[in-house]
């Protein structure tokens, strides 16, 4: 039963999900709107809590072991706990019946989301720049035939995006693009078909029953 | 200043035309139910005004069966001869007028014929996927059921499946962990099910080898599933008593705060492989290139068709696209599993056909030596 039980409900799940894209009929849609919109809303704030108490779970392990960089494992729980606490009481824009402003000061959870995580996200986002001159140095080492292709198509395409380039060789603009609307669509057309029918068969064999994995591999 | 006086002189004589010379009324509106919807829909089409060019558009009315009276339901501008209307009750039955209008002078049509909206059960529009899945699921199971015969089942190489044992082995060697990175979407993706199936199978061997295993997730139902996974991974190999539930756990659902996250656990713990497996978005280069820079052996692999370029240039080795959901059958060698792999290849060869029969047909039927006949 434990290992039937959930095979079921992944079978009529699967089937009921799968049939509101073959059925236009208000009854399907709906079901499927409810059980997108209300149960799985539902489903993913119960998951919320496990996933608070694991990261709680693995900082409290840190900091008991000592392992390494654990001060900082104190700092992740601090702020865990002051935000949380700010986000419960404090209301969104510091309506809430916990004062969040001192002077011009202001501490609401609003106004750490965005001058705090926001600023914090997008300072990592400004790294993959550097990191994409690293990568590009890596790929354009022309190591073997693919290698030298790939270096000759992205000269050509960089070339081709530069307006200064059109006063030396008018054509080449067209020729990049060429390169990007021809060989590289046919590649990617390819690999998507690959990709939509291994998604396809995945999930019938996850409906029926063959693919188990995600059970833990339980047999 | 003289381009606007030119304009407002050209309006004025097209108004004065239209006053002069009623404007040609829009003809033939036909109502119908709007196909392949919940209902609620009415689909109004009519022949575009002769004045459709200097209209301002046309204004839709709609009147109930059995009554005079008239509601304007919707406005189009110039050039177009069709109208849906989303706010029909299926019970009751309309016409519909379409009237051209320019500035404040009208012309109505005809009325249309009276009918009302109903929702369909099937979308016609959609029989050929019902059909094409429908001939790939019988595909998928007869070579599944050829495989339960226990008939051999060709599986070609794939060079980053294969490296899986050598990378767990060189990390047990260096007595350093494993990295296991199950991608950014949640259990509702299937590249996320397929990084599910293949973290299995790693751990197994992590298991086997007596190594350690780290796997930080992006979405807690993930993180439970994986836990799950690699705890029964160790059970199945019998050694559940090197399980250790801290090993997976969950970080946060913030995009660049997990990659930081991960980032971190690389250049701190300096595993000795990484895996990259599920679906990634601006953070891949991020994880690959740091991955790339502490010397880890790593094995990438996603159907994010945008990422896969990052991971082939930063990782030795990357399952492009239906690698990934290959991966679990490929290193389980479970004959049901490699079954249905051969099935997803028969499907492929099938498009493959149909695309080159179809492309020859195509190039045929548009040959000019065959216009003369």
């Amino acid at each position: 039963m434990k290992v039937r039980l959930p095979l079921i409900l992944v079978l009529i799940t699967g089937i009921l999900g799968a049939l509101p894209f073959i059925i236009p009929h208000r009854i399907a849609q709906n079901f499927d709107n409810e059980f997108r919109n209300s149960v799985l809303r539902i489903i993913a704030a119960f998951s919320l809590v496990l996933g608070v108490g694991s990261i709680v779970r693995h900082h409290i392990y840190k900091i008991q072991r000592r392992k390494e960089n654990w001060e900082y494992s104190w700092i992740l729980l601090v702020s865990l706990v002051i935000t949380s606490i700010i986000g419960l009481f404090g209301g969104i824009e510091g309506n809430g019946s916990l004062p969040t402003r001192i002077g011009d000061f202001y501490f609401d959870i609003q106004t750490i989301y965005m001058h705090a995580a926001i600023p914090l996200g997008a300072t990592m986002f400004a790294m993959l720049s550097f990191f994409m001159a690293s990568a590009a140095y890596r790929a354009f080492r022309a190591r073997n035939f693919e290698a030298t292709l790939l270096l000759l198509a992205a000269f050509i395409v960089m070339l081709g995006s530069v307006p200064l380039s059109t006063y030396v060789l008018p054509k080449l603009p067209d020729f990049a693009e060429w390169i990007l609307t021809v060989p590289n669509t046919a590649a990617k057309r390819g690999m998507g078909f690959g990709i939509a029918l291994g998604s396809l068969a995945t999930s019938l064999k996850i409906i029926l029953g063959i693919e188990r994995g995600w059970l833990g591999g339980t047999k | 200043m003289s381009f606007n006086l030119s304009l407002k002189l050209i309006s004025s004589i097209a108004f004065f035309i239209a006053s002069a010379w009623a404007l040609t009324p829009p003809e033939s509106v036909t109502a119908q139910d709007n196909p392949n919807d919940a209902g609620q829909k009415i689909l109004i089409k009519w022949t575009l005004s002769m004045d459709d060019s200097i209209l301002d558009g046309y204004r839709v009315l709609r009147r109930k069966e059995n009554e005079t009276e008239a509601e304007v339901v919707g406005f189009v501008g110039r050039g177009r001869n069709y109208y849906v209307d989303e706010n029909a009750i299926d019970t009751i039955k309309y016409a519909y007028q379409i009237v051209a209008v320019y500035d404040t002078i009208t012309s109505p049509s005809t009325w249309s014929n009276y009918t009302k909206s109903s929702p369909q059960w099937i979308h016609t529009q959609r029989i050929d996927v019902i059909i094409f899945t429908l001939v790939f699921t019988f595909l998928i199971l007869y070579f599944i059921n050829q495989a339960r015969k226990g008939q051999e089942l060709f599986i070609r190489k794939i060079a980053g499946l294969l490296a899986v044992e050598e990378a767990v082995g060189r990390a047990t060697e260096m007595g350093k962990p494993i990295l296991y990175v199950p991608g950014l979407t949640g259990i509702n993706d299937v590249a996320t099910i397929a990084a599910m199936n293949i973290l299995g199978e790693v751990a197994k061997k992590v298991a086997l080898y007596d190594s350690q295993l780290i796997v930080p997730n992006t979405d807690p139902i993930v993180y439970t599933v994986a836990q799950q996974i690699v705890k029964e991974a160790y059970t199945q190999m019998g050694r559940p008593d090197a399980f250790k539930a801290d090993s997976v756990y969950f970080v946060t659902d913030s995009q660049f705060a997990y990659a930081a996250a991960v980032d971190g656990i690389m250049t701190r713990e300096k595993p000795a492989t990484n895996f990259f497996m599920g679906y990634f978005y601006a953070e891949a280069l991020i994880l690959a290139e740091t991955g790339a820079a502490t010397g880890a052996i790593q094995i990438a692999g996603t159907d994010s068709v945008m990422q896969l370029p990052f991971f082939v240039v930063a990782c030795d080795y990357t399952l492009m696209g239906e690698e990934l959901y290959a991966a679990s059958a490929y290193l389980s060698r479970e004959p049901l599993l490699l079954g249905g792999l051969v099935g997803q290849d028969a499907g492929k060869v099938l498009i493959v056909g149909l695309l080159i029969i179809l492309t020859i047909i195509g190039v045929i039927t548009n040959l000019p030596v065959l216009k003369i006949f």
